[in-house]
């Protein structure tokens, strides 16, 4: 079925010409790291996850929100979905890639990252993570695989892959309960420590995964001859406005908490948040900007009239997307370093080869993403 | 002749499984500790710790640096002179910075007055129940019997997960290769290369061959006191049970091996 990526029209293979000079771009910039050290990024013995990981951690959360698809429509016979599950599918290969491919970057000693399979250590919430994730990435590119390739040949999907199904069900949850869990059990640090991270986690992804599944799908009907169906992407919009109501109401759940227990070492992080420390206020502007947007998203997406109309639905999950990637791949690890335990303040900025390694991971997953798209609209094209 | 192939192909692949399982059974069903044997003169404490006695750390005031400098060069410690690379294993910092949230004006008074507002020393605390171990996701850094948490500088991968973790931001990682900064090589102990994380070992290298900590060793005025707890006779023993002492925030369950006497 791969070769059905190999035939397209110019603007498609434009854009995976383009994808494929980012990816290079920011393989150059890789290459650059590996000479040098992690000492090339903004990290610091301060703050020393940043970016990468940030970029981890918000597309654990995109990955995961397959399962918004999935679910309905394997357990629920939710008919609808029929048509895009499996873009659901794809797009979780193609974030759970980026994800593995961000963790690898991050490495100080990326030649030894095989020792977490030499030296398995259960005590280890990476150790899970790393277990996690790769059954994900598996399962989702068995499952999307066998299904289309049924397609294909007009056959019913074959009745063993129901169990692998149903397994992905659950465990769409544990991939982001489990990188939740990388956060919310270390002692020293009072942002993360907090029973709901979780729940935060998993209300933010349902919210943006599906928000980037109907960018998709707006895209897709108005320039390609794939139409998902106005009903499933209605259906996917009330989804997004649902979690992205849960996902705002956690973090408000969060304040209240910390402000109203006015426990120093959990509020000054969010102090520095909101309203800047000690005269430094790096992560301010993004913050309130990712407020401004949750409040657009809110506004646009709870309205049937504006969540009802293709160019307002569009900004509204637009907002919602860029919200949740300001909360969960910027702000959430870097103010988790910021005060330090000693209550010292360093700020971190981004470096320009740090920033061209992040663009060439995100163009690799899309270019992932483009090439099983592609695949899967060839086979409903022909099987129609 | 498919069949038989298919047969092989199923054999092979069932085998490989089973190499892949036998590091994970290890894990389970862990094989003997390697024997090794200890040098006469090593020093055999069963649980070693520090006490600080800040009151006789006065000539910090004026400059003084004896302990952080020993240690530096006795670990081949890289000077980069820049805060983002920055590599310490122990150091001085203010009294609101080594106990946040314990200060107060009439505390400060007290230190300013008595204590010459004296910076503290503060290291890695060597805890017995250190987080740092529990995150790591290699087994690289590990508690000793003996109470001292170390590191495998051959197995780190530079994950980052133990600076998470460690509440006294005890732990660096080497962002660019430390070598060139190394102001002059001590052969006895290895340089790290770039990538990997590296604290503060109390000496492990040194107590092997029956010496003290280097900085307990280059402190003139005794203020670095280091023993066995497991010794009644011990002058950290001593110390703890004359003087009153704090820990750096023992409210967090990882009970810090580093005593402070204010």
């Amino acid at each position: 079925m791969l070769e059905k990526a190999l035939r397209g029209n110019k603007s498609y293979f434009a854009w995976i010409g383009f994808l494929l000079i980012l990816v290079g771009m920011g393989f150059g910039f890789y290459l650059r790291q590996l000479g040098f050290g992690l000492g090339i990024t903004g990290m610091s013995r301060d703050v020393s996850w940043g970016l990468y990981i940030g970029q981890f951690t918000f597309l654990v959360g995109v990955a995961a929100s397959a399962v918004m698809l999935v679910l309905p429509y394997y357990l629920h016979n939710y008919k609808v979905f029929g048509k895009i599950t499996i873009l659901g599918e794809f797009l979780a290969v193609a974030a759970v890639t980026m994800c593995l491919s961000f963790i690898v970057v991050d490495l100080g000693r990326p030649d030894r990252a095989f020792n977490v399979l030499l030296y398995p250590t259960p005590n280890s919430v990476l150790f899970w993570d790393m277990v996690v994730l790769n059954g994900y990435l598996f399962l989702n590119i068995f499952v999307g695989w066998t299904v289309l390739e049924s397609e294909a040949k007009s056959v019913p999907p074959p009745k063993w892959i129901k169990p692998f199904i149903y397994l992905s069900i659950p465990w769409a949850v544990s991939i982001h309960t489990v990188t939740a869990f990388l956060y919310a059990g270390l002692p020293g640090r009072g942002f993360w420590l907090s029973a709901i991270m979780a729940p935060r986690f998993l209300g933010s992804a349902f919210a943006a995964g599906p928000a980037l599944l109907i960018l998709i799908c707006l895209f897709l009907r108005k320039y390609t001859k794939f139409d998902a169906g106005w009903e499933a992407i209605q259906s996917l919009a009330k989804i997004v406005t649902y979690a992205m109501i849960i996902s705002v109401f956690f973090v408000l759940c969060e304040l209240f908490t910390v402000f109203y227990s006015q426990i120093p070492e959990h509020m000054y992080h969010f102090l520095y948040l909101f309203v800047g420390l000690h005269g430094h206020s790096g992560l301010v502007p993004w913050m309130w900007a990712s407020t401004v947007l949750a409040a657009i998203a809110l506004i646009i997406m709870i309205n049937p009239k504006t969540r009802n109309s293709p160019g307002t639905l569009a900004i509204g999950c637009a907002a919602v997307f860029f919200s949740l990637w300001i909360e969960k791949g910027i702000t959430l690890v870097i103010t988790g370093y910021i005060p330090s335990p000693l209550e010292t303040i360093t700020e971190y900025h981004a470096t320009l080869p740090e920033i061209g390694i992040v663009i060439g991971v995100w163009a690799l997953g899309f270019l992932i993403m483009s090439v099983l798209y592609k695949v899967a609209l060839s086979v409903k094209a022909e099987s129609a | 002749m498919d069949d038989t192939r298919r047969s092989f192909l199923k054999i092979a692949g069932l085998s490989m499984l089973g190499f892949g399982a036998k590091p994970v059974v290890d894990a389970v069903a862990g094989t003997g500790d390697p024997k090794f044997e200890k040098d006469s003169k090593a020093f055999n404490g069963k649980r070693w710790a520090m006490v600080v006695d800040q009151q006789k750390c006065l000539k910090a005031k004026e400059g003084c640096k004896d302990c952080v400098t020993a240690c530096n060069s006795a670990h081949n410690i890289p000077e980069f002179n820049n805060p983002k690379d920055e590599i310490k294993w122990i150091w001085q910092t203010s009294f609101e910075h080594a106990f946040p949230g314990q200060e107060n004006p009439y505390l400060d008074e007290y230190i300013k007055k008595s204590l010459k507002g004296l910076p503290f020393m503060v290291l890695c605390n060597h805890c017995d129940n250190p987080p740092c171990v529990r995150v790591c996701p290699v087994q690289a850094t590990f508690r000793r019997p003996d109470g001292i948490v170390v590191m495998d500088y051959h197995r780190c991968i530079g994950c980052r997960f133990c600076m998470a973790a460690c509440p006294y931001g005890a732990r660096n990682l080497n962002w660019r290769d430390p070598r060139p900064f190394i102001k002059k090589e001590n052969p006895e102990y290895p340089t790290r290369t770039r990538g990997v994380v590296e604290k503060c070992n109390f000496c492990s290298e040194l107590l092997a061959v029956g010496k003290m900590p280097a900085c307990v060793d280059a402190c003139k005025d005794k203020a670095l006191v280091f023993g066995d707890l497991e010794d009644p006779n011990s002058e950290v023993r001593e110390l703890l049970r004359s003087r009153p002492t704090i820990q750096r925030k023992p409210q967090l369950g990882t009970r810090p091996q580093i005593y402070y006497i204010l």
